[in-house]
């Protein structure tokens, strides 16, 4: 760009040719700009909003506080506290940086205080920017306040707001804060390993074996994406907990802490890394293994020349959308981490425990920082994928290898049993009327209104969040993907615009939450209204599932030639007939896949609604968290296997669905 | 149409719209309450209520306490609740510091015990029931390791109970908060508070999310003894569970539940209504149903299950201090526990 600019700019200007902008173009322009302000609004300008209560800090300001004495001698002169600390050296600077609850204790000022003697106390403050406190009574005004030596000793100041950095600082000098990093780090390293190890295994023996029921593995794999992230963790309570059935397995370590948090990773993610290393190996070249065979390299050898370097885009993608995901994820460790902290647990901890805000803000842009990390590394691995595939590739055909097929079998079948285990516990756990005194069956825990939690009415409001999520997003999604995948010309808008449609996928679901508290419950912004509402929970659930929907909808009209829109706009059609009559008829498998995402995903996810939810509006995954929190375990587990089940069923409908949709749009498929 | 019958469809306009008027005024006043009280409860005070002013709905908002008081400071400058009735007096003590409340001396308060008033001129919260610690003792996993019933704090130090015990996190549970802060104000709160805690912390396996949790874990068997809160205990053992509630000898922190006005609320009368009953007999009999301290005193029958000896045990809590000082104990806190509780 600047390059051609300079070689330009010796000769004269040449009259630039610009492409004229059609009617429809404009329209499109007009969507995708509407698109836009909705990122904006839903994502930006919440970000925005957490950055800057991050940087909000409450301090002491001892300026504006003024004391008299009298000791018998008439007032003293006044002075401030910024001077009396000077002279007794109270309080440190560190003291003096506090959060937005901090009380600071005025006798510290006056080395001689008792409260036995008769001196008298003033105090005012210079301007009404804070206040002090009598005891709980707040006084904000600028008058003098006089006070008995025993009521003096009850007084407290309070802080004032300014910007700064030092809600940073103190977090970093606060060891019990800053170690959640390394925690979540290790953590979310440990699991990943595993995880796409086992994954690994599992997409070599589908794709590279000729093993039996793969049918069967392929749907018990994707059984965690159904579930919320918290309930393997209680499934493993009832498994390694103190009254676990095969506690013994753990030899005497406790499944509070890192061990149960990987393992529970290691199953809520498994699917995820499965998908995109399967489609990795689904790509490789038949002819790199005849090469292999002619040139007579061993087994062993093919794998560690052919078979992994083939797939090392797609291991190293799947490694960076497992350790986002890890670390990112609150459930799980708030279920099982017992004293082990994470960054998304701490911001909970934080927000909901101590109501700090600005702390919590501190702890969410910390956490931002490796889940950006990742997702940058992702993409820009991603991106070299793509010139991986040639034309002229051949797809790999397995040949049967009875022990190589009978080992496949068994590795894959000791998967499926992890995973259906852990589910079945669940359901088993959720029947027992009182674990383990009374191992009788009964329904007793499905009595959720006795319950913390919001009842039965949290999960019929989790169906409706489903629902709006699946309908809403879809529309948004699919309808911007084809504006900015078909529209001509505005480079600058669509590459904004794909900017902001890839960043969700890097934020932190619990960054998001709380960024919406701080943006949408400023009762300055217009949009207050839609604050505590089901509307909110939607945007927020279609914003933070936007990316993979949206690469979904990319994908598939990327597969329709842009000469569909030349032969429209010849024929002097509009695009919108053409969207209508033949885009979204095509893509209709594309466009169910998504609803089905945002639907699933809908019933499952914690982390952002956490903070968004309101008593009209509880869901089921949050009262799974807070069943479990108040330590109605069981209950917790009956609700996660309704979520379990009302996700098997949307499957089952989206599947149908899709079969007959296919049979009916699709037909021209087969040729 | 002639003058006439413009003046009779006028006319008749009006009384419409009067009778409209007339009805409106007569209908409810629907009052957002935003509690923390239990679930299963609620529904019950609000129907008690209704019975006495039926012309006052509540319109309930739950949620633990932890998060409604985090609630209710994010809408600090744009209120959306006219009543708090239900929430920890440690919350509201923090809300009235930040002047969210509306002061009000409710009709009858003179009956109640002293230290279920706010001391302030006029009050601006009044308690409803208390809310007290206790230690759930699981007998039957007890035995299998062994552990004899403790009698006080201090028997609780005995290695003998090392990993066998769970408490709150004060930091995000308002039960946890009560037990540190009974403990400093009845150990010594510069040094023996806290060396009794070093004390506990080698003992504790773990520290929970919620205040209630221990006690359900306790009774479940996951762990033997879960310092909790007495009114869970009695709970849990109603259900069935082998537990016995052990009320400590040196006494016990509490909390109470308490009622107060969100300042800034448009529906002022109805919201004194409400406050003036939730001290009433009647109300106070109905806390008791779950409760067995309330604040009338005198009004308290035994609840099934509870120790007899709660309302001595419970410590003359200085809720000013703990409210002043919450900031200073939690840093401290953190600074002694939460950082040694990394992997083992």
């Amino acid at each position: 760009m600047s390059t051609d600019a300079a070689a330009l700019a010796g000769r004269p200007a040449a009259p630039t040719i610009k492409a004229k902008t059609s009617r429809d173009d404009r329209i499109m322009l007009g969507f995708i700009l509407v698109i836009c302000l909705y990122l904006l609004i839903t994502l930006a300008f919440p970000l925005y909003a957490i950055l800057s209560k991050s940087f909000s800090a409450f301090s002491f300001n001892l300026t504006n506080f003024e004391f008299q004495v009298d000791a018998g001698e008439g007032w003293s002169e006044p002075l401030s506290a910024a001077e009396l600390n000077r002279q007794t050296g109270a309080y440190s600077d560190a003291d003096l940086a506090t959060s937005s609850d901090g009380r600071l204790s005025v006798v510290e000022f006056f080395p001689d205080f008792s409260f036995r003697s008769p001196t008298l106390y003033r105090i005012r403050q210079v301007n009404p920017q804070s206040s002090f406190l009598y005891g709980s009574e707040r006084i904000a005004d600028t008058e003098w306040h006089e006070y008995s030596s025993n009521d003096f000793r009850r007084i407290v100041l309070r802080p004032a707001a300014a910007l700064g950095l030092e809600n940073y600082r103190t977090y970093f000098s606060t060891p019990s804060l800053f170690r959640s990093i390394e925690n979540s780090l290790w953590i979310a390293t440990i699991s990943t390993i595993i995880t796409v190890s086992l994954a690994f295994g599992f997409a070599y023996a589908l794709n590279r074996s000729q093993m039996r029921f793969k049918g069967v593995f392929r749907l018990v794999a994707m059984i965690p994406i159904l579930v919320p992230s918290l309930l393997p963790g209680i499934a493993l309570v009832y498994l390694f907990g103190n009254q676990g059935m095969i506690k013994g397995l753990l030899l005497g370590e406790s499944i509070y802490g890192p061990i149960g948090i990987v393992l529970g990773s290691v199953f809520f993610t498994f699917p995820h890394a499965l998908i995109i290393i399967a489609t990795a190996l689904a790509i490789s070249d038949a002819r790199l293994y005849e090469a292999a065979i002619a040139l007579r390299a061993s087994r062993w050898k093919t794998f560690w020349t052919v078979t992994l370097p083939g797939a090392r885009y797609g291991l190293i993608s799947a490694a960076f959308v497992v350790f986002n995901l890890v670390i990112t994820d609150f459930g799980l460790p708030k279920v099982i981490g017992g004293q082990y902290n994470m960054l998304a647990v701490d911001i909970y901890k934080q927000v909901i425990g101590q109501q700090n805000f600005e702390m919590g803000a501190v702890v969410s842009v910390v956490l931002l920082i490796p889940a950006l990390l990742a997702f940058t590394i992702d993409r820009i691995v991603q991106k070299k994928q793509v010139a991986q595939l040639s034309a002229r590739s051949v797809p790999y055909e397995p040949r049967p290898n009875r022990r190589f097929d009978s080992i496949c079998l068994g590795y894959c079948s000791l998967v499926a049993i992890f995973i259906v285990g852990l589910i079945a516990v669940c359901q088993y756990a959720a029947l027992i009327k009182f674990w383990p005194y009374n191992l009788s069956l009964s329904l007793n825990n499905y009595n959720f209104e006795v319950m913390d939690g919001g009842g039965w009415s949290s999960y019929f409001n989790s169906i409706r969040l489903a629902l709006y999520t699946a309908l809403a997003g879809t529309l948004v999604v699919f309808v911007g993907a084809y504006m900015v995948e078909k529209i001509n010309g505005f480079v600058a808008t669509r590459s904004a615009f794909q900017f902001l449609a890839m960043m969700p996928m890097a934020i932190p679901g619990m960054v998001l939450g709380l960024a919406y508290i701080f943006f949408f419950n400023d009762p300055a912004n217009p949009l207050n209204g839609i604050y505590g509402t089901m509307g909110i929970l939607v945007i927020c659930t279609v914003t933070h599932f936007y990316t993979v929907s949206h690469l979904t909808a990319v994908t598939a009209l990327k597969q329709m030639d842009r000469e569909f829109e030349a032969v429209a706009a010849s024929l002097k059609q509009p695009f919108y007939r053409l969207f209508s009559r033949v885009t979204v008829p095509v893509c209709m498998p594309s466009i169910l896949d998504i609803s089905i995402y945002l639907f699933v995903n809908a019933m499952t996810t914690v982390s952002a609604v956490i903070f968004l939810y309101s008593p009209d509006t509880t869901l089921a995954s949050v009262a799974v968290l807070n069943m479990d929190d108040a330590g109605d375990i069981a209950p917790a587990a009956a609700m996660g296997m309704m979520i379990f089940y009302t996700n098997v069923a949307a499957r089952l409908i989206h599947t149908f669905v899709s079969r007959n949709l296919v049979r009916r749009t699709q037909a021209w498929r087969r040729q | 149409m002639t003058i006439n019958s413009i003046t009779k469809s006028l006319l008749l306009t009006c009384v419409a719209a009067l009778l409209i008027a007339g009805q409106t005024a007569r209908a409810e006043t629907e009052l957002t309450v935003y509690t923390a009280v239990e679930a299963e409860d609620l529904a019950r005070y609000a129907e008690t209520f209704n019975k006495d002013h039926p012309d006052i709905k509540v319109k309930w908002v739950r949620d633990s306490t932890g998060i409604v008081t985090a609630k209710l400071l994010a809408e600090k400058n744009n209120p959306q609740a006219d009543v708090i009735w239900g929430l920890a007096a440690t919350s509201l003590l923090l809300l009235k510091s930040e002047g969210m409340l509306e002061p009000y001396k409710p009709k009858g308060v003179e009956k109640l015990d002293k230290k279920f008033v706010d001391k302030g001129a006029v009050p601006t919260w009044v308690g409803m029931d208390a809310w007290v610690a206790a230690v759930c003792f699981n007998t039957v996993e007890a035995a299998k390791h062994n552990l004899k019933p403790p009698k006080t704090w201090k028997d609780l130090l005995d290695p003998m109970y090392e990993g066998h015990l769970i408490m709150p996190n004060p930091n995000s549970s308002g039960t946890g908060f009560l037990d540190v802060s009974s403990w400093l104000q009845m150990f010594g709160k510069d040094k023996g508070g806290w060396e009794f805690m070093d004390g506990l912390h080698k003992n504790i396996a773990r520290y929970t999310h919620s205040g209630s949790k221990p006690c359900k874990l306790a009774a479940s068997g996951e762990i033997p003894i879960g310092i909790s809160f007495a009114f869970r205990g009695a709970k849990s053992k109603a259900q069935g569970a082998p537990i016995d509630i052990i009320v400590p000898d040196e006494g016990v922190g509490w909390d109470m539940e308490a009622t107060a006005i969100v300042a800034g609320t448009s529906k002022l009368e109805a919201a004194q209504t409400l406050v003036d009953w939730s001290i009433t007999r009647k109300a106070n009999e109905m806390y008791n149903t779950g409760y067995a301290v309330v604040a009338m005193p005198g009004v308290a029958k035994p609840v099934e299950h509870f120790p007899d000896n709660l309302l001595e045990k419970m410590i003359d809590n200085d809720f000013e201090w703990a409210a002043n000082n919450r900031k200073a104990i939690l840093a401290e806190w953190l600074r002694r526990y939460d950082s040694k509780s990394e992997a083992k």
